[in-house]
């Protein structure tokens, strides 16, 4: 357990650091894309909510499952449905 | 429990793949020209990383996670396109208070799903739902304020009561003991639950106090706070895509919250704890005072048809009024006489950073004449007309000058340098941080009162007619 917990702590660190390096250099243009794309990313708890879901016994558990994976469905669809929107957007040539 | 079944090497490969897709996803959403491959390959990564979850064996009843998916799909579709691009940091707001919650659900679960089992947590575990519970509920219950304070459901004010501050530190150490009892002395569900309760009051103790202008630097934090959740719950759960995932975003979160604050010269810590607005406002007005000059269409008409150069600020008021696109036709107007236009757009023009872009880009406004902050400022004094459409705070000299106000400090737009000032504006109403505007009073500005889209509209026939 210990060398598990590690290796994930590990995993975690450097996960942060490359976090920070990959966005340093945003233009102010893309900041609200780019907000509501790391918005998109984080939904990726539904497939934490799968896997307690898929598993779920009793109704609280069930009333618990159905409520964490709607809430983080509408996290990814939303998320990146409403990114693309506009980012469809900045890809027009406006003068053409 | 989940942690004691490991997984097989296909899925721990595709959820690699998965994390590989986010980091390619992020960089290229850095550049104007490959941001929407990123969100694409982003949501490629997501697909991979849910079809290998139940593909893996793992999960036993479907009834459930159908249900979920189906009305949680159906809400995300709707929402995403009926949105109006006016309305996105509320959108923002609200979908990340569904991810927190789903965090703070799934681990709630985790631990119900463990002590069903008989099973024991070991003191790591026992941290990680704690903390993945807590974070999760602190964003989920102040997303729903920052929503309802944009979404003007509840007014954008601060909301502070004496004591506050007391009462927060209060529940935090609440918080504290209850998971201490959870991660040390086998807590068991009423401690749960008193965790999860304390820290959705907290999340509303949090963002209450907080004004509506602050509101965008508020929902990149607790969005970096839905990353870090999401980290949590992996550590809950052993599942690495989560640590991966979560990890990227609570970092992306926390450097862009940074550059928001520093877009308004203030520190985090000033956003959370000044209470913007809350008192500060009043005294302001007071101090301004002074005749306001009101105009016509047709004077205005004259002064841009014969200026040389002509600056336009669009703030949110524009964008409430759906004027972006009257307001290219009167730039288009006004270059066909041979003035020149530019747009000076600042940095938290709009409700959050970039805002403003989005919505010019919706009325097709070349980016030729987009304008930075720092671009444009220099250019103020030999502009002849700098036309302030809906903005109001942006454009505030008392951020330069009066070190008592809300708004000391931010950087603005230095529109009272130019040779004349047309200011289109609904009523005297203060702007969103509810600080009184000394530049009505300056005796270079004229005020159009009335609706923004209306007044232009009625520029681009009078400009015809000069």
């Amino acid at each position: 357990m210990a060398a598990h917990l590690l290796s994930e702590l590990t995993v975690f660190v450097l996960a942060v650091f490359v976090g920070f390096e990959v966005i340093s250099k945003v233009p102010t243009l893309l900041h609200t894309p780019l907000m509501s794309g790391t918005n998109a990313i984080h939904g990726i708890v539904l497939v934490g909510a799968l896997l307690v879901a898929g598993v779920a016994h009793g109704p609280l558990e069930h009333a618990l499952a159905i409520g964490a994976v709607t809430l983080a469905t509408v996290n990814v669809v939303g998320g990146f449905l409403v990114t693309d929107r506009m980012l469809e957007m900045f890809k027009k040539k406006p003068q053409s | 429990m989940s942690e004691t079944i490991a997984a097989a090497p296909w899925i721990t490969l595709t959820y690699l793949v998965t994390g590989i897709c986010f980091i390619l996803g992020l960089k290229w959403l850095s550049s104007p020209s490959r941001a929407r491959q990123g969100n694409q390959i982003a949501a490629v990564g997501m697909v991979l990383a849910l079809a290998a979850t139940v593909l893996s064996g793992a999960i036993h009843t479907v009834g459930d996670i159908v249900i979920g998916v189906v009305v949680g799909a159906i809400l995300g579709v709707v929402g995403a396109r009926r949105v109006k691009m006016t309305a996105m940091p509320q959108m923002v707001a609200i979908f990340n208070g569904a991810g927190g919650g789903a965090a703070a659900l799934v681990s709630m679960m985790d631990f119900l799903q463990t002590e069903r089992g008989g099973f024991a947590f070991t003191p790591d575990v026992a941290v990680a739902i704690a903390l993945s519970t807590v974070i999760g509920s602190v964003s989920f219950a102040g997303s729903i304020i920052a929503f309802a304070k944009l979404q003007e459901i509840m007014s954008g004010r601060p909301v502070a009561f004496p004591g506050m501050r007391i009462v927060s530190a209060l529940v935090l150490l609440f918080i504290i003991v209850m998971a201490v009892l959870i991660i040390g002395f086998g807590g068991g569900d009423g401690a749960l639950y008193a965790l999860v309760a304390a820290a959705l009051a907290l999340g509303l103790l949090i963002v209450l106090p907080i004004g509506g202008a602050d509101m965008p630097v508020v929902i990149s934090l607790l969005n970096s706070f839905t990353g870090l959740a999401a980290a949590f719950t992996g550590f809950v759960l052993g599942n690495d895509v989560l640590i991966i995932s979560g990890a990227l975003v609570g970092a992306s979160g926390t450097l862009l919250t940074q550059l928001m604050s520093k877009a308004m010269n203030r520190s985090l810590f000033n956003v959370l704890f000044a209470g913007v607005g809350a008192g500060g406002g009043q005294a302001a007005a007071s101090t301004a005072g002074g005749a306001v000059r009101s105009t016509t269409v047709d004077d205005v008409a004259t002064m841009l048809a014969y200026a040389g150069q002509v600056i336009i600020v669009p703030g949110y008021g524009l964008a409430v009024a759906q004027a972006q696109h009257n307001v290219r036709e009167l730039a288009d107007a006004l270059e066909k006489r041979g003035v020149t236009v530019k747009y000076a757009i600042h940095p938290v023009a709009g409700r959050m950073p970039g805002h403003m872009n989005v919505l010019l880009a919706e009325a097709n406004v070349p980016y030729t004449q987009l304008f930075e902050m720092e671009q444009i400022n220099p250019e103020f004094p030999r502009t002849d007309v700098v036309l302030v459409i809906g903005a109001n705070d942006v454009v505030n000299p008392a951020a330069r000058t009066v070190r008592d106000s809300p708004i000391y400090g931010m950087p603005i737009l230095d529109v009272d340098k130019a040779k004349s000032i047309v200011v289109l504006k609904r009523s005297m109403r203060s702007g969103f941080a509810g600080v009184d505007n000394p530049i009505f009073y300056d005796p270079k500005c004229a005020m159009l009162f009335g609706d923004a889209k209306d007044s232009v509209v009625k520029l681009v026939g009078a400009v015809a007619k000069v």
